[in-house]
């Protein structure tokens, strides 16, 4: 057993878990944050995507234990109050979900995405940089969309903000 | 996943001091390939050791003549790395090739190379570039580094520190990937060295793991065109063949793989 500290969402979690302990189990079976959701297990849905230290990784290949410090982000921490984050504003309008099962750690990739390459997306890039993420509902294309829409108003904003 | 002590050493000392006291211990870096590994229940190392806070495995360092990266850098690292990229852009292309960007902001350099899966990519860089493999306890050359399948020179214990490329003339890497595991169904990273001499490294295609394919090298180190490849063929007997890929078909990728690498030398082609 191990006691982990893992700031999430701006909160500092603290709890006694085996060492064996997934990460994506810590934040939803330690901590309750059941948003970030469990496809496959084998690294390759990136349903349970959250950022580490400010970084997009699957929590279901990450310990713990290795987290310890760490800050993490998850889904439930990107909204502000009653107001979508802009990605999560974008995935509504362009209907970038069906079933909704792969939509947290889609938008948890994309903020990533946008972030990186400061809203200068074009369509081949976002759909090589979702490659981690496995959608079996929509067919990708409204995801790109709102992909490429978010990045858009990234852009928008940040000039504004530069000016 | 079996249950499991995690260690997290700030020392070589003490890293290889915990692996020597422990009942079956094993070195953890990104843990991309290992934590997988023991979810399936197909390890179970009691001790897990850590070894991506130990300073000695961190950082890039690029002179005139050597690209030198620690072992627990990251494959985002090196993609993004503006004095790799401008060194050895087929290497930083390749980093930014493997699997997707969440495993390459885990994946390690090192993890790779200690694990020389025989579809991964880095084990074809390190051993066209002829890379020095510096451990905790000695240096070891890529010739004598790659053994067969999931085997390197590492002794048990013996850790992966950094890994020194000498920068060549130019070097290109082709690829071609398995579309569902995004790993190298076959790859070759071709490199001319500042003394004239080619070196071909294939991945993801041969029974025994990543191997230098020399009669390509010698053609190549006469004329380094892809015309130069006209009429040479790799034997099937010695490539992989499974359900994604039969050899002779690999064998074919090969020759396609080396021809792409060539007339992409400076960069990388990816498909
Ligand atoms: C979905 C997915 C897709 C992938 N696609 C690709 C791909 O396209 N191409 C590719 O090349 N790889 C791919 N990988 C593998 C990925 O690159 C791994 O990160 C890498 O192979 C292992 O590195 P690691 O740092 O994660 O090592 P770990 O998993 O932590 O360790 C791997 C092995 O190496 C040993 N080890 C680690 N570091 C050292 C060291 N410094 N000294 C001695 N021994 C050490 C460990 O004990 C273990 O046995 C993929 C992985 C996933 C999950
Ligand atoms: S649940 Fe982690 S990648 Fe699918
Ligand atoms: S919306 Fe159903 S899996 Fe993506």
């Amino acid at each position: 057993m191990s006691r982990v500290t893992i700031t999430i969402n701006g909160r500092a979690e603290t709890r006694e878990v085996e060492d064996r302990t997934l990460l994506v189990q810590f934040i939803r079976e330690h901590v309750g944050l059941t948003g970030t959701h469990v496809g496959c297990d084998t690294t390759q849905c990136g349903a349970c995507t959250v950022h580490l230290d400010g970084r997009a990784v699957k929590s279901c290949t990450v310990l713990a234990a290795a987290a310890d410090g760490a800050e993490v982000t998850t889904i439930e921490g990107l909204a502000d109050g009653q107001t979508l984050h802009p990605v999560q504003q974008a995935f509504h309008e362009h209907h970038g979900l069906q079933c909704g099962y792969c939509t947290p750690g889609m938008i948890m990739a994309s903020v990533d995405i946008i972030r990186r390459h400061d809203g200068m997306l074009d369509e081949h890039t976002v759909r090589h940089e979702l490659e981690g993420n496995i959608c079996r509902c929509t067919g990708y294309h409204n995801i790109v969309k709102a992909v490429l829409d978010a990045a858009e108003k990234h852009r928008a904003a940040h000039a504004v903000a530069a000016e | 996943m079996y249950a499991t002590t995690y260690h997290k050493p700030r020392t070589l000392a003490e890293a290889v001091a915990l692996y020597e006291s422990s009942d079956e211990p094993t070195y953890l870096s990104g843990g991309h390939t290992l934590i997988p590994t023991l979810k399936n229940r197909l390890a179970a190392p009691q001790h897990l050791i850590d070894l991506r806070a130990i300073p000695e495995l961190s950082g890039i360092a690029v002179t005139s003549d050597t690209v030198v990266i620690g072992a627990a850098t990251k494959h985002a690292a090196v993609a993004a790395s503006k004095e790799v990229k401008a060194a050895i852009p087929a290497l930083a292309g390749l980093a930014g090739s493997i699997g997707d960007v969440q495993v390459r902001h885990m994946g390690t350099i090192g993890g790779s190379t200690a694990n020389n899966d025989p579809a991964a990519d880095y084990p074809s860089a390190v051993l066209s570039l002829n890379a020095i493999l510096h451990t905790d306890r000695r240096e070891i050359p890529a010739d004598e580094y790659f053994q067969g399948l999931y085997t390197t020179a590492l002794e048990p214990g013996e850790i992966l520190v950094r890994l020194e490329f000498r920068i060549p003339d130019i070097a290109g890497y082709a690829k071609f990937r398995n579309p569902a595991s995004r790993y190298a169904m076959a790859a070759a990273f071709v490199s001319k060295h500042r003394d004239g001499h080619v070196r071909v490294a294939i991945t993801g295609a041969g029974n025994e793991g990543v191997f230098r394919w020399t009669e390509a090298e010698e053609r190549l180190t006469e004329n380094l065109t892809a015309k130069a490849l006209d009429g040479l063929a790799i034997d099937p007997s010695r490539m992989m063949g499974d359900m994604h890929a039969p050899a002779d078909y690999r064998a074919h990728l090969v020759t396609v793989m080396a021809r792409r690498a060539v007339q992409n030398l400076g960069g990388t082609h990816i498909v």
